[in-house]
């Protein structure tokens, strides 16, 4: 639906150019959940603005729907855009206008027939549960109001794609959800494909089905979410499911020399990776059983990924190096991806 | 009757010349004020438009128009009544009322005008502006629906600072033979030192200027939503 290709856009400020974005190819199927995560500055904000030309890439293609957008004359550029709906962190609704003429507006520029415009924002008006609130002006509105509104005025043209700029950054965690799961039902019940620029990592994990991680102008790595995210090869990834997720604290804590990971010398210290066909318990025992390793965890917690739940233990092994070695071979056929963290060591 | 004959005797004498005098001077503000803001208006979208950033650059109309704003700001209104004589004689072939102050009071007050509501349109947030293009609005449907109706009160309350500044400069006019309630000060209070005169002058100047204040508010308070 939309593909960059090798897009590149640099800002030429008094302190010299400012490459926000470099060189990012990412290939945003139809239909999908596509999400671009990176810490602030990354470029996120400027990739998306690229793929609707609110920023007009230095290099590269932007192809919408099969049309190469670069290429695209100013009146097919701006139907192009009426076909890509965007919503804002700051909403950016339209202070002046009603909560109904504020979703009719994209309309209203096109001149459609009134009756016509009507039915389509009553439509969206129940769709955001705000039919009631219709004559009132946004600064009477909530912030997870304001969002909605927007939302609806973003679906008003019927358009192929949203692109949602930090849309929840300014909210708070319960009216998050309920953007998201808005944001979610638009995707699946009108078919339409949703990219999401976030710093935030469970926006990330409760919405999207393919994701690119950003750093400093570059996609580091992208593909779909459960894969990058349970096997991440680049640092700035596993710094992201750091900040999601309990597990990543153990290494704050061996690095404080915790007690609570001090290892005696027949110990090993070790982080397990398992899916929905595993289940923590049933593997503790069996290995403890079959070869004689004590585990005790440290850590442990359940991750759904979209819809893929993701168990990670961080579990102290007891027992002589081969039963380790053993146990873990066990656990590795059986799907558990096992990382060896620390060692005890012979004191 | 006869108290006020003892406080301001000689504005029971000559009261026959003020009815004129605030006519002239209601006069002069209307023009100003209406003629400023036709011509003012467009210069301040058009700087608007055109700044670095803006949704159509343009280096060159923005600088023009900047500069000639900043130009016609920094000269001191009492100059600018001489240096507007040869194009007020041109246009309204006179010199002496109210026609003669057109011409200063309106070049003096289209950069003022100009200045107010272009940061009543750079006070719209950025943002709302991206969106309106995302949605595929022309540069002129966003002119047309983000700046000149997005910030209504912002632009009601420019324009009622630049009408209170405009009855300061009427009142400078009529010390030049354009009339008004400025004349009045300067013909009798000053040269004939009738100072009730005067006095009542300041009184009407600042009711004139309290009645624009009170409008402006409540327009301002009706178009705040």
């Amino acid at each position: 639906m939309i593909r960059l290709e090798h897009v590149t856009k640099t800002f030429k400020t008094k302190d010299g150019d400012v490459h926000a974005v470099k060189d990012v190819s990412i290939h945003i199927k139809k239909g999908e959940i596509y999400g671009i995560i990176g810490f602030s500055g990354a470029g996120k904000s400027t990739l998306v603005r690229c793929m609707n030309l609110l920023e007009r890439p230095n290099e590269g293609k932007v192809i919408f729907d099969g049309e190469d957008l670069m290429e695209a004359s100013p009146s097919a550029l701006r139907k192009a855009r009426a076909k890509i709906g965007m919503i804002f962190q700051h909403f950016n609704l339209m202070p002046a206008m009603t909560i109904y003429d504020n979703i009719a507006l994209p309309l209203k520029l096109e001149k459609r027939p009134k009756d016509e415009i009507d039915a389509k924002v009553m439509e969206l008006l129940d769709l955001i549960d705000l039919v009631e609130r219709k004559d009132s002006y946004p600064s009477q509105l909530s912030g997870g109001q304001k969002q909605r509104v927007a939302i609806a005025r973003a679906l008003v043209n019927d358009p192929k794609v949203l692109l949602c700029d930090e849309a929840t950054s300014a909210l708070d965690p319960q009216t998050t959800q309920n953007i998201l799961r808005l944001i979610r039902r638009i995707n699946e019940e009108r078919k339409i494909t949703v990219v999401v620029i976030t710093h935030e990592m469970f926006v990330v994990k409760e919405l999207c089905d393919e994701v690119a991680v950003m750093e400093s102008g570059r996609v580091v790595e992208q593909g779909e979410i459960v894969p990058v995210f349970t096997h991440p090869v680049q640092e700035m990834t596993k710094d992201f499911i750091a900040t999601a997720s309990n597990a990543g604290k153990v290494d704050e804590l061996i690095a404080k020399h915790h007690p609570l990971v001090a290892l005696k010398h027949n110990q090993q210290l070790v982080r397990l990776q398992y899916d929905s066909s595993n289940t923590a318990e049933a593997m503790i025992s069996r290995i403890s059983r079959k070869w004689g390793v004590d585990c005790s965890i440290i850590f442990g917690s359940v991750e759904i990924w979209r819809d893929t739940p993701i168990g990670q233990l961080v579990t102290i092994f007891t027992g002589t190096d081969e039963q380790i070695v053993r146990a873990i071979e066990d656990l590795k056929e059986n799907n558990v991806q096992v990382e060896v963290i620390k060692r005890g060591h012979i004191e | 009757m006869d108290t006020l004959s003892n406080l301001i005797p000689n504005v029971i004498k000559f009261a026959n010349v003020f009815p004129q005098a605030i006519v002239d001077t209601l006069i002069m503000l209307t023009v100003t004020g209406v003629v400023s803001f036709i011509i003012g208006l467009p210069v301040a979208v058009l700087v608007v438009v055109t700044k670095p950033g803006g949704i159509k650059p343009n280096r060159w109309i923005f600088w023009i128009c900047d500069k000639i704003i900043n130009l016609f700001r920094a000269i001191p209104f009492v100059i600018l009544i001489p240096l507007m004589y040869g194009l007020t004689r041109a246009i309204f072939h006179t010199s002496i009322g109210i026609k003669s102050a057109f011409v200063p009071l309106i070049v003096g007050t289209i950069p003022f005008m100009a200045r107010q509501l272009e940061s009543a349109m750079e006070e719209i947030p950025e943002g709302i502006v991206e969106a309106s293009t995302s949605m595929g609005m022309t540069c002129w449907q966003i002119i047309t629906n983000v700046y000149l109706k997005q910030n209504i009160p912002g632009m009601i309350r420019g324009i009622t600072i630049v009408l209170i500044a405009v009855i300061g400069q009427i009142a400078i006019v009529g010390t030049v033979g354009a009339g008004g309630l400025g004349d009045l000060a300067i013909r009798f209070g000053w040269q004939r030192q009738m100072s009730d005169i005067t006095f009542v002058v300041l009184i009407l100047l600042l009711i004139i200027i309290s009645v624009i204040q009170f409008f402006g508010d409540w327009l301002v308070r009706k178009t705040t939503h």
